[in-house]
């Protein structure tokens, strides 16, 4: 089981001003829901998180030692994540694509063995997709391409993930199936962060959130603490009204 | 509609990947042969093997081991160098259309040839000048798109265009200003042509090199194309990696360029023709492509010089001739 510890972290977002630092811990078993309005650096947050960006000041700790001492593979052994953005200039295949999440756990010589593919095949399962795969990916729809994404973060199986808008593209039936996949993977231990522009997802499958404000400002903590109507209202600058529907509070945005 | 079908067979396991490896190795030791046997003399399959194995008479043997099988193993090292490197290029950029030329070394080898084909100076100062350019190209491309530290592959792609367009006014210019009894060999060498070339080991050696170095590279590389932010979340160096490839493909540019001049056309389709064949795994792709661009030179050259031997033509029209239909029908055929 890993921990990733955040410290006095500012990201680096162009032209804002620091805001607050954060300092938290994500700790195994735990699911964090990201929130806010577009351009408040959520994903920015993540790739930071991931070590893919430096951050203006402060760090991260990924079992107590700072993520930029550990060598890309080491932390890509550790933890992965799902973009939201993804480029595919050459064609490929499903199943190749699945397969590249073993790639920071083979030596430079050796080739997929029996044991990658049958985990690539049990995610595409997972996922659903893997009826597609033998089908390029170019020829794939847009909820299909994410399940497929987060089939190849199954394949990798992290000890963190990090998942950008998990449920983009998604239906209804499929964005359910994914959050309790990730909810799957917290009871099993995991470290979960997510970013969400669903507020009832976070409200129903998070069971902490990280509030980010367009100015730097932020806060988190428990979910249940961190769901009043007031500052969600301010969050994304928008009137709300809840109800309680299953036992979770719903959010609908009124005029 | 083929291309999804044979993107279906993976080379997981690795035992798919000597098959096609196979065939193309054997399809290059076939298409050597031909070049042995053919041109202004022909030599008679029976008489060939015999020269091979140290036998023949002596006219046989001064043909085939001294004028023929130089120029053939010069060929297939400079196609296959080609091939590589535009391969290479291609994952590099990210943009199936770049070629080992598109950021400019050739443009650079060829001002270096001309300058000293231009001052009445012959062999190998000409090959030495042409390596002077394609090395002073690829430092002025590297440095200028590593500007202040951050470089994206199509901020190194427009510096190369905009390079390669500054070589093409001077090749003009050079042109113009040159005097009529030069022009032949110096529209032969910008055309390509492997009448230049006199050792073949060199670019063998280095096509080897390379290859091997790749090798352990292939499955990064396969991650890259991907995109650099995937690449590094699945633990690749993305950064070194990246300027490892600029500097291999580089280095393969400028000994094909030095060998033989710029033959356009290889280093651009033999990938593509292979990828809408064999699918997009670099484990596979590089090496075959060492292969069919060597086997494709080889061809083209042995047609250059016997189509109206004993005059010869430059070798870069024939690959054109032969490639633009040949890819043109597999891109018709996959979509």
């Amino acid at each position: 089981m890993s921990r990733l510890e955040i410290r006095d972290l500012v990201i680096d977002v162009p032209g804002r001003v620091d805001g607050r630092a954060l300092s938290l811990s994500l700790e195994p078993g735990q699911m964090w829901g990201v929130l806010g309005p577009n351009g408040a650096g959520k994903t920015t947050l993540l790739h930071t998180l991931a070590g893919l960006r430096a951050p203006r000041r402060g760090g991260v700790l990924l079992d107590s030692r700072p993520l930029a001492v550990l060598g890309r593979r080491q932390v890509a052994r550790a933890l992965g994540l799902v973009f939201q953005e993804r480029h595919d200039g050459f064609p490929a295949t499903v199943r190749e694509t699945a397969l590249i999440g073993r790639h920071p756990w083979l030596s430079p010589w050796q080739m997929e063995g029996g044991e990658d593919l049958r985990l690539a095949e049990e995610a595409l399962e997972r996922l659903d997709v893997d009826h597609l795969a033998e089908r390029l990916v170019s020829t794939l729809s847009g909820g299909e391409r994410q399940r497929l994404a987060i089939a190849t973060l199954l394949t990798q199986a992290p000890q963190i993930w990090l998942a950008d808008e998990p449920t983009n593209h998604l239906d209804l039936h499929h964005q359910t199936a994914v959050m309790a996949l990730l909810a799957g993977q917290a009871a099993e231990g995991k470290v979960v962060m997510m970013c969400l522009h669903d507020l009832n997802l976070a409200a129903r499958w998070c069971d902490h959130l990280l509030l980010l404000y367009p100015d730097g400002e932020a806060c988190w903590g428990p979910r249940d603490a961190m769901l009043v109507p007031g500052a969600l209202e301010r969050l994304y600058g928008q009137r709300l009204a809840t109800a309680e529907v299953d036992g979770a509070p719903v959010f609908v945005p009124v005029r | 509609m083929a291309a999804a079908e044979l993107g279906a067979h993976p080379m997981f396991a690795g035992r798919g990947m000597w098959l096609p490896l196979a065939v193309l190795a054997l399809g290059g030791c076939a298409a050597l042969g031909l070049s042995l046997a053919v041109g202004s003399a022909s030599v008679a399959p029976e008489m060939l093997w015999a020269v091979l194995r140290g036998e023949g008479d002596a006219l046989s043997r001064t043909l085939v081991l001294e004028l023929r099988l130089p120029r053939s193993l010069s060929a297939f090292a400079v196609g296959g160098l080609l091939a590589v490197a535009g391969a290479l290029m291609q994952v590099l950029l990210r943009n199936p259309l770049a070629d080992p030329y598109v950021l400019g070394l050739s443009g650079g080898a060829s001002v270096g040839a001309l300058a000293a084909m231009l001052a009445g100076l012959g062999g190998a100062v000409i090959t030495g000048s042409a390596f002077a350019g394609a090395f002073a190209s690829t430092l002025l491309v590297f440095g200028l798109a590593h500007g202040t530290g951050s470089w994206t592959p199509s901020r190194l792609l427009l510096t190369g265009v905009v390079v390669a367009a500054g070589w093409g006014a001077v090749i003009t210019l050079m042109l113009a200003l040159s005097p009529a009894e030069r022009l032949p060999g110096m529209l032969y060498w910008l055309m390509g042509d492997l009448s230049y070339s006199r050792t073949p080991w060199p670019p063998l050696a280095l096509l080897l090199v390379i290859c091997l170095l790749l090798m352990p590279l292939g499955r990064s590389l396969n991650v890259m194309a991907r995109g650099p932010l995937q690449a590094a979340a699945l633990g690749v160096k993305v950064r070194p990696l990246e300027w490892g490839i600029y500097l291999a493909a580089s280095a393969l540019t400028a000994m094909a360029v030095t060998t033989a001049g710029s033959i356009g056309f290889v280093g651009l389709v033999v990938p593509h023709m292979l990828r809408l064949v064999l699918g997009n795994d670099q484990r596979l792709i590089l090496p075959a492509c060492a292969l069919a661009g060597g086997t494709l030179l080889v061809l083209a050259d042995t047609l250059a010089r016997t189509m109206i031997a004993p005059e010869q033509l430059p070798v870069g029209v024939i690959t054109a001739l032969l490639g633009v239909p040949t890819f043109l029908y597999l891109l018709y055929r996959s979509r």
